[in-house]
C-alpha cells in the first residue's frame, strides 16, 4: 500500500471505532420504491430494461422532435454525436465512431438515452420511446429492419457489429481482492 | 515598463510593447523590471494598505485563468461549447493547483445542488440499501490525501500533429492536484455490507447526462478510494462535484464521479457509454482497448514552454511528474533533442500518485535546440518516446497520451510544440 504509515495508522483506528457503532447511525433504509426510482442502469444481458416497445416508426417520430436538433437529419451532420455510418473505418487514419460502427451493445445504447438524453431535459421520454428511438438509430445503421419492434427481449438479443472489438485490459479483466472469500476468488 | 517573467523565462530589454505583452500574457505574472539604473530608491514608499477583507483576492498584478476548450485542434472554443477547462501550467508553481483553477471536465454543465437536499443511495449486492444525507457522510471517519487528478484526454492535441501555436497549458492543461477529503470507500463497504462476491461498482453522478462508470474493486480502490466533498481545506467546487464525488487516486478523470449520487454493486462491468463507446481507445488494428483506467507515468517541462520566449545564458528548466502507478522517483531532462539525458532535482515530498516538482539549471548558448523531460515511477515504468509510444498505440487512441513532450527553441529563443 503507497499510503503514507501515518495516515494509514490514523485511517486503521477511525476504522476500528467507527465499525464498533451500528450502521443505523448513518443513513437510512432505502424503500423499494425509491430504489426503483433511482436504479436506471441496464446491463448487457438485459438486466434493469423495463417493460414497454418501441417501433422503427415510433421512434423517427421522436428523433425529429427530440434529437435531429443537435444528431442532425438521419443521426449525421449535427454538433453532437454523429450515430450513423462509419462501419470499416475503425483502423483508418479517420476513424468514425458511431453506434453502428463501434458500440458493443444495444442495451448501453438504451441506458444512455435513457439517462441522458435529450440532453436539454434527460429522462424525459417515456420507456417505449426510448425503445422506439433506439430503434430507429438501429435501424439507420442497418442493424434491425425498419419494422422492428424493439422490447427487452428483442433488444438483448441484437448483436452489433463491433461486439468483440473491446480488449479489457488484463489487470481489470478479472478483479480480485482481499474480501472474497478464498475458495471463491477467481 | 519593462516586463519580465516570474521564474525563467525573462523578456528581452528594449522589444516593442507589443511584444513584451505576449510575453508578459504568455506567464501571466508581470512585474516590473528594473529600471536602467536600478536604485533602491525607486521602489514605492510604504504606506497603509487596503482594508482587511473576508476573502483574499488574487493581486490586480497576477492574471490566472483556465481555458475552456473542446476537442483537439478547435481552438479557439466559446465557453458554451467547452467540454473541458484547462489548467494553467506554465503559470503555477510548486504541486498544489488552487481550487479554482483545479482543471474541470464536465459531461452536462455544472449542476446546482443544494447539498441540504442531495442524496446518495447505496444499494445492489449488499446487506443494506441505504440512503445517506451530507450530514451523515460528515459525520462519518474522514481522511485527507494529496493527489493528482487527470482527464484521460490530457495530451490529445499531439496525437496527430503538433500544433505550434500553442502553450503547455494547450498541452497539458487536463491534470492537476489537490489535498482531497472524504470518507474512505472502505468504510463506506463495510457500512452497507457489501457482498463479498461483489467485484464492480456502477457510481453515478448528479449531473444531466448522469454520467457513470463501473469501478473495479481491487485491493488498491479499496483502500485508497474515498467519497470527498473537500478540495484543499474547503468544500468542493460546483465543476469538480460539490457536494460529494468519488475520488480515485491514480485512476482516469472519468472514474472520479462528480456530484456522486448512486452507487451499485454488481459481479461485472455494467457496460455504460462512457466505458464502451467513449473513455476506450482504439488501436492501429481497430480494436479499442476497454478499462485501461490507469493513468500512466508522465511529465512535462512547464517553463520553458510553448510560445515563451528565452535568452542565452542561464535558465531554470522546470516542471511536473506524475503517475498513477506511485511515487515519481526520477525526472530526467534532455537539452539536445533527447540526445543525453541528466537527472533534474525533484522537490521533496514526491508523493505517491500526486505530482511532483522538477527542475534542473541550464546554460542555452544561443543556438536551436530541443527540450525533453522523462519521468521514471516507483513501479520502474519510464515514460515513453513518441516514437515508440505511437508505434505501440497508434495515433487514434485519443486518450491516454503519455508520451515524452518536446518544446523546440529557435535562434531567437522561441519556443514551441513539437511531436519530437
Amino acid at each position: 500500500m503507497s499510503w503514507p504509515r501515518p495516515a494509514a495508522l490514523g485511517l486503521a483506528a477511525a476504522l476500528s471505532c467507527a465499525l464498533a457503532a451500528p450502521a443505523a447511525e448513518f443513513g437510512r433504509p432505502a424503500s423499494p420504491a425509491e430504489v426503483t426510482l433511482w436504479d436506471i442502469d441496464v446491463r448487457p444481458d438485459g438486466k434493469g430494461l423495463p417493460a414497454g416497445s418501441g417501433s422503427v416508426a415510433r421512434g423517427t417520430q421522436v428523433f425529429e422532435e427530440s434529437c435531429a436538433a443537435c444528431h442532425g437529419e438521419s443521426g449525421q451532420g449535427g454538433l453532437a454525436d454523429r450515430l450513423a455510418g462509419g462501419q470499416g473505418s475503425l483502423a483508418s487514419d479517420h476513424p468514425v465512431k458511431t453506434v453502428g460502427s463501434f458500440w458493443p451493445y444495444a442495451t448501453t445504447l438504451f441506458d444512455y438515452v435513457r439517462r441522458a438524453m435529450p440532453y436539454p431535459a434527460p429522462q424525459t421520454l417515456s420507456d417505449d420511446d426510448t425503445y422506439a428511438v433506439v430503434a430507429y438509430i438501429l435501424n439507420l445503421n442497418g442493424i434491425v429492419p425498419a419494422d422492428a419492434i424493439l422490447d427487452r427481449t428483442s433488444l438483448t438479443a441484437i448483436r452489433m457489429p463491433n461486439r468483440d472489438g473491446f480488449v479489457p485490459d488484463r489487470e481489470f479483466s478479472i478483479i480480485r481482492n482481499a474480501r472474497q472469500p478464498p475458495a471463491s476468488r477467481p | 515598463m519593462r516586463l519580465t517573467f516570474t521564474g525563467r523565462g525573462r523578456a528581452r530589454d528594449g522589444g516593442d510593447p507589443s511584444r513584451r505583452r505576449i510575453l508578459a500574457g504568455a506567464a501571466g505574472v508581470a512585474v516590473a523590471g528594473p529600471a536602467a539604473a536600478d536604485t533602491l530608491a525607486d521602489v514605492p514608499p510604504r504606506g497603509p494598505g487596503a482594508p482587511l477583507s473576508s476573502t483574499s483576492e488574487r493581486s490586480e498584478y497576477v492574471h490566472l485563468s483556465r481555458i475552456p476548450e473542446s476537442t483537439p485542434g478547435r481552438r479557439p472554443v466559446d465557453p458554451s461549447e467547452a467540454i473541458n477547462s484547462k489548467a494553467p501550467l506554465d503559470r503555477l508553481v510548486g504541486t498544489i493547483t488552487p481550487a479554482d483553477l483545479h482543471y474541470e471536465r464536465s459531461h452536462a454543465g455544472v449542476p446546482d445542488i443544494d447539498p441540504a437536499r442531495h442524496r446518495l443511495l447505496v444499494h445492489g449486492m449488499v446487506k443494506r440499501d441505504l440512503v445517506f444525507t451530507m450530514e451523515d457522510i460528515r459525520a462519518m471517519p474522514a481522511t485527507s490525501r494529496v493527489a493528482f487528478l487527470e482527464c484521460t484526454g490530457n495530451g490529445w492535441e499531439n496525437w496527430k500533429q503538433a500544433p505550434p501555436d500553442v502553450t503547455v497549458q494547450n498541452t497539458h492543461g487536463l491534470v492537476s492536484t489537490n489535498e482531497w477529503t472524504g470518507v474512505p470507500l472502505r468504510f463506506l463497504i463495510d457500512l452497507v455490507g457489501a457482498d463479498p462476491g461483489s467485484t464492480w461498482m456502477l457510481a453515478e453522478g448528479g449531473d444531466g447526462s448522469a454520467v457513470a462508470r463501473s469501478i473495479p474493486l481491487t485491493d488498491e480502490i479499496i483502500a485508497e478510494g474515498m467519497l470527498a466533498y473537500g478540495q484543499n481545506g474547503e468544500p468542493l467546487r460546483p465543476a469538480h462535484g460539490f457536494p460529494l464525488r468519488l475520488f480515485l487516486p491514480g485512476f482516469e478523470g472519468n472514474l472520479n464521479i462528480k456530484w456522486l449520487r448512486r452507487l451499485k454493486f454488481g459481479d461485472r462491468p455494467f457496460m455504460t457509454r462512457w466505458e464502451t463507446a467513449r473513455y476506450t481507445q482504439l488501436q492501429a488494428n481497430g480494436a479499442a482497448r476497454q478499462f485501461q483506467l490507469r493513468q500512466e507515468v508522465n511529465s512535462v517541462i512547464t517553463s520553458p514552454s510553448g510560445m515563451m520566449q528565452i535568452r542565452p545564458g542561464f535558465n531554470r528548466l522546470t516542471g511536473l511528474a506524475w503517475s498513477g502507478f506511485g511515487r515519481i522517483t526520477r525526472v530526467e531532462v534532455s537539452t539536445d533533442g533527447a540526445r543525453t539525458w541528466r537527472d533534474a532535482a525533484i522537490a521533496g515530498p514526491a508523493l505517491p500518485k500526486a505530482q511532483a516538482r522538477f527542475q534542473a539549471d541550464w546554460a542555452w548558448d544561443g543556438s536551436p535546440t530541443k527540450i525533453v523531460s522523462r519521468a521514471t515511477d516507483e513501479a520502474g515504468n519510464l515514460q515513453p518516446d513518441r516514437a515508440s509510444f505511437i508505434a505501440r498505440t497508434g495515433t487514434n487512441a485519443l486518450f491516454h497520451y503519455n508520451a515524452q513532450q518536446t518544446w523546440a527553441i529557435d535562434a531567437g529563443g522561441n519556443v514551441r510544440n513539437v511531436l519530437a
